[in-house]
């Protein structure tokens, strides 16, 4: 629990620092209706093989957050895929035509788990994922 | 009877009605509970398996039966209220007087995207943000900032004209009407403008933002104006449907309403016009 704060308070802050920063990108990044996946050149570049044998695992960390996806065995309303943002699990859904939401960024698609985690990371601006009960 | 209007016609005093119900329903608690609600379908809906509020036909119903149980629960704090619609072919600018601090506020600023105008900014103390999947308390918006544009009159009459009401896979790659509203496929109406108004309004806990109930008696009237235009088109899927809610299967949570039962939405109120 008191870890959960501090880590809070940690977003909190980080929020008020990178806040100007990252609306900044924000802004910029989204002005059309493309997915807002500009930003660090993909360090393991398997993304062309999604839809077929399914995204591969990442782990990164991208405008200060830990993002990280990894082939999940769950009941596969995930796509069978877990994504997390500094180790909280961040809820994501792929679609029908294979591209990607989470909770963050529900009503927009985007071609990747990592696209989807960071549009994640850019909306949070610093703050903390909180699992919803 | 309750009539919907256009909020842009609504008086000012139709608008501190509507405001002033929807801070006392934040204030005994009952306004997060459609928050949690709309959240937990939104994570629960999914392309392949169980489909009820989203990504499937019964969207649209679903919606209408939500959006009179929310109507009903403002009613029973004053009767006189009625969900207004927005509009958002016409009003389509943050400058729109539905933004304006004396109804719903305006966009966020930068730095967090804080809405701090208006009866819902976090500084009037009477709008925490509690069901939420991050930490912050405090309502945010970043108007035509996700996405430039609002749909325009010509993008909603292309899809107003498609004649079938939605297809298999009954999901989010179907094509015909149900499918191009929700903004799955197609010029997209429904999504983009979650995405337009940006914050929570972009997250499965969208309700947040009392933009969401005018956004949808929107898409509601738009449903109402394509049965209009179509008056041979039915509700689809009609026989048993696996993972889908047909036309008399009952939807969940509510399990005592059909379909069938919201099609015609002159039982529950009618429209200013639905010209």
């Amino acid at each position: 629990m008191s870890q959960l704060t501090r880590r809070r308070a940690l977003g909190a802050t980080a929020t008020v620092l990178t806040g100007l920063v990252l609306t900044g990108f924000a802004r910029t990044a989204g002005a059309s209706s493309e997915p807002r996946t500009a930003g660090p050149k993909h360090h393991t570049g398997h993304a062309g093989h999604a839809g077929h044998e399914g995204p591969q695992p990442f782990s990164e960390t991208f405008q200060g957050r830990r993002i990280e996806g990894a082939p999940s065995h769950g009941d596969g309303h995930h796509g069978g895929y877990a994504v997390q943002i500094d180790g909280e699990e961040l809820h994501v859904m792929q679609n029908a035509d294979s591209t990607w939401v989470s909770v963050i960024n529900h009503y927009e698609t985007f071609p990747t788990p990592r696209a989807v985690a960071r549009a994640a990371v850019i909306e949070l601006q610093g703050s903390e994922l909180v699992p919803l009960a | 009877m309750t009539v919907r209007k256009n909020q842009a016609s609504l008086t000012a005093a139709e608008k501190r009605s509507f405001v002033d119900a929807l801070l006392e329903l934040k204030r005994t608690g009952r306004y997060d509970t459609f928050v949690t609600t709309h959240n937990a379908f939104i994570m629960s809906d999914t392309d392949n398996g169980d489909r009820v509020g989203h990504r499937s036909p019964s969207f649209l119903p679903w919606h209408r039966r939500f959006l009179i149980q929310f109507e009903q629960a403002l009613q029973a704090i004053d009767p006189t209220v009625a969900l207004p619609y927005w509009d958002w072919t016409a009003d389509r600018t943050a400058s729109a007087s539905l933004w304006a601090p004396g109804f719903l506020g305006g966009t966020g600023r930068s730095r967090d995207g804080q809405v701090t105008e208006g009866p819902f900014a976090v500084d009037g103390g009477r709008w925490p943000v509690t069901v939420t999947v991050d930490g912050r308390g405090f309502l945010r918006r970043a108007l035509g900032s996700g996405v430039a544009q609002l749909p325009t009159r010509a993008e909603v009459d292309s899809v107003l004209a498609m004649p079938t009401y939605d297809t298999a896979p009954w999901n989010s790659a179907s094509d015909g009407f149900r499918n191009h509203l929700e903004g799955w496929r197609g010029v997209n109406l429904h999504n983009r403008v979650h995405v337009w108004v940006g914050g929570q309004m972009a997250t499965g806990a969208s309700p947040n933002d009392p933009v969401f109930w005018l956004h949808h008696a929107f898409i509601d009237r738009l449903w109402a104006q394509w049965q209009a235009r179509h008056p041979r088109s039915a509700y689809l899927p009609a026989g048993a449907t696996r993972n889908v809610v047909s036309l008399n299967d009952v939807m969940r949570p509510w399990n005592d309403v059909t379909p069938a039962e919201m099609l015609d939405h002159t039982k529950f109120y009618t429209f200013d016009t639905l010209a």
